[in-house]
């Protein structure tokens, strides 16, 4: 084995062998770190963190029909749970319904499948919405599921008012990162703004955006490039919303965030604690938000599958539980840990269990929840936070330059740069310059293929399409005609569509037939 | 003569950054590179392949929609005369579906963790004659 004689964290950043006061800039403590709870958040968002309340162990899930994810979220319920979290199927994401010829294999694969008010009416069947908060992920089509859950409210007699919970609505990064998107980047930026300038008005207690860095790090950007991208959408958006004339702390105070666990555990740390102090002063000084909650980065943490490897799977517990050891040590508000089989199918219910176990003996058993930012003066951790927050604002700079983020992204500029990063790291994996235990050292004979995966089951498709073709024997077609042509007239004259889409769900109307209209109107992107 | 591959990404799933990096290693030594993004329906895979007169086509899958989308793919580029190009498969793909892959015609699958320079190999022996 060569000996090494230059280090760097896993995203490249130089590292001395020692790190002392020289490296630690203490006079600048009020500055740049300060309290827990107080500006500019470097150590945390809130006064006291965990002893507070402890993060929030937030599981991903959904699967399959309406009514199994309605069982199983009746069990969690049960179990004590307050949160929700809904995976939906591809078709659903993509705006289409489940009897589309390019849905055939991928209705409720890798989460629920959702057609029309009537399956979310199932999900959420003996769950009264005032006493949940429900997190969705969904982005190009969230103006049609958060319009099927106001209406599910509405039915249960709970005003939108009180409904709480988070769509994640961060359509930019689907087009650098998680592929999902449907129309072209101007439209879809401006029907993630219709939901949050809806909500302001009739949802005031609903997050209206996730902003997700956590699928630009998977997708192979670097941890400042996925630190920079993810401030760099969030500004694209609090600009266009500024544009349509709404105030930074009507809506700041409403937006969160998400950032990846990857590999290198201080590089992670520093660059949460970096995140909120950019965010903060970006805020404060460039947006010129007073209300101390517009300063805020609060964040959801989440494995990154790509740190997963299939060889020798059980490994991965391990780096499952350093994933949620750097999201507690950074500071997160709630931490996702993926489970250990995911590498090759949806998680079998034990691997599930065992992701949330895991999470559980940290906050319990470790100590590490006691006390706010224990890393907090370290030479080191301060001098990395120090330098990435440098980097991500040199990379800040020039997509200012290129013209912002929308331009950057419609140039292609953004995925050229993580589709570079993405190499650079593949090609260091493959010469060995970066260990993978059990990948490219420490292999051991291939075992047989784990046992116990789960097996998706090809009567879900079936049922699927027998329940859409149900709902559409009995609604009136009439109705849905009309509140579909009063969707496409909303988006001719540049209204914010929320409140056609809602009235197009409420008669009924589908996932597919209501993005049908936008994209009769705005047409479908089909992406560099 | 410069060898071409044809990429793809067929069926809804979004995640091309291991299409992408084949896709470049490919282009290193030498090859011509055809991707057209994320979404390709099996009907637009024959047509490309027709189009960009491919040697061989790459299909990526991460969403457990292998077994769905490879047939039609198969089946179209037949349609298309084109039923003698070696097809190849990567991805996350259970063990147990590689015989029922290869059974299809198939002519290998790549699974998670294969070098790159593996790929290349193959692809540049594969498509021979």
């Amino acid at each position: 084995m060569k000996k090494e004689t230059f280090f760097t964290t896993d995203s490249g950043i130089p590292v001395k062998a020692v790190y002392t006061p020289e490296d630690f800039p203490g006079r600048d403590y009020a500055a740049k770190l300060g309290l827990p709870g107080e500006y500019p958040y470097t150590r945390g968002v809130y006064p006291t963190m965990y002893r507070g309340q402890l993060w929030t162990m937030r599981q991903y899930a959904g699967f399959g029909t309406a009514e199994e994810t309605n069982r199983r979220f009746r069990y969690l319920l049960g179990e004590g749970s307050t949160g929700l979290s809904i995976a939906f199927d591809l078709p659903t994401q993509l705006g289409l319904d489940s009897d589309a010829p390019a849905a055939e294999g991928a209705v409720g694969r890798v989460g629920v499948a959702v057609d029309s008010l009537a399956d979310m009416e199932t999900i959420f069947e003996g769950i009264p919405l005032e006493r949940v908060s429900t997190s969705m992920t969904i982005n190009a089509t969230a103006p049609v599921l958060l319009a099927m859950y106001i209406a599910v409210g509405e039915r249960q007699g709970v005003p939108a008012a009180k409904l709480t919970g988070t769509t994640q609505n961060d359509i930019l990064k689907e087009f650098i990162a998680r592929g999902t998107y449907i129309f072209p980047p101007q439209p879809s930026l401006k029907l993630a703004l219709d939901i949050v300038e809806y909500c302001q008005r009739s949802l005031p207690r609903w997050n209206t955006m996730n902003i997700a860095g956590y699928h630009i790090r998977e997708a192979g950007a670097d941890a400042v490039q996925e630190l920079a991208f993810t401030l760099a959408n969030a500004i694209a958006y609090i600009e266009a919303a500024a544009a349509r004339g709404l105030a930074v702390d009507e809506f700041a105070p409403r937006l969160s965030y998400s950032l990846g666990c990857f590999r290198d555990l201080f590089e992670e740390i520093a660059k949460y604690r970096a995140a909120r102090r950019l965010y903060a002063r970006i805020m404060k000084e460039r947006f010129g938000a007073r209300d101390p909650k517009s300063w805020l980065f609060r964040t959801f943490s989440g494995s990154c599958g790509s740190t997963l490897v299939a060889q020798q799977p059980l490994n991965n517990v391990v780096r499952v539980t350093l994933h949620a050891l750097m999201g507690v040590l950074g500071g997160h508000q709630a931490i996702h840990t993926a489970c250990w089989d995911e590498g090759f199918a949806i998680p079998s219910q034990e691997a599930a269990t065992l992701a949330l176990r895991t999470q559980q003996i940290l906050a319990h058993e470790s100590g590490i929840a006691h006390t706010a930012d224990p890393l907090a003066g370290s030479y080191y951790v301060e001098s990395l936070t120090d330098e990435i927050e440098r980097r991500a604002q040199a990379l800040l700079a020039r997509i200012d330059a290129m013209g912002g983020m929308l331009r950057a992204i419609e140039s292609g500029a953004i995925a050229r740069e993580i589709e570079a990063s993405s190499v650079r790291y593949q090609q260091a994996v493959d010469s060995g310059e970066k260990v993978i235990v059990g990948l490219n050292r420490f292999q051991s004979q291939e075992a047989e293929e784990a046992q116990g995966l789960f097996e998706a089951d090809p009567r879900v498709e079936t049922r699927q399409k027998a329940s859409l073709a149900a709902v559409k024997g009995r609604r009136s077609q009439g109705d849905v005609e009309a509140t579909l042509r009063q969707l496409e007239k909303a988006i001719v004259d540049e209204k914010n569509v929320m409140p056609a889409v809602l009235a197009a769900v409420k008669a009924y109307a589908t996932v597919g037939e209501i993005c049908g209209v936008m994209r009769r109107r705005w047409g479908e992107y089909r992406g560099r | 003569m410069t060898m071409r591959v044809l990429l793809a990404k067929v069926g809804l799933d979004g995640h091309d950054r291991g299409l992408k990096i084949v896709a470049h290693h490919l282009r290193e030594a030498g090859m011509e590179v055809v991707y057209r993004g994320l979404r390709s329906t099996p009907e637009e895979v024959a047509r490309a392949a027709l189009e960009e007169r491919a040697d061989v086509v790459g299909l990526s899958f991460l969403a457990g929609d292998h077994m769905t989308q490879t047939p039609k793919v198969l089946a179209e580029l037949q349609r298309a005369k084109l039923g003698h190009l070696p097809v190849v498969v990567g991805g996350i793909v259970l063990k147990r579906d590689i015989p029922r892959l290869a059974a299809m015609g198939v002519r290998r699958v790549f699974l998670p963790g294969t070098p790159s320079a593996d790929i290349v190999q193959f692809i540049r022996e594969g498509a021979q004659p």
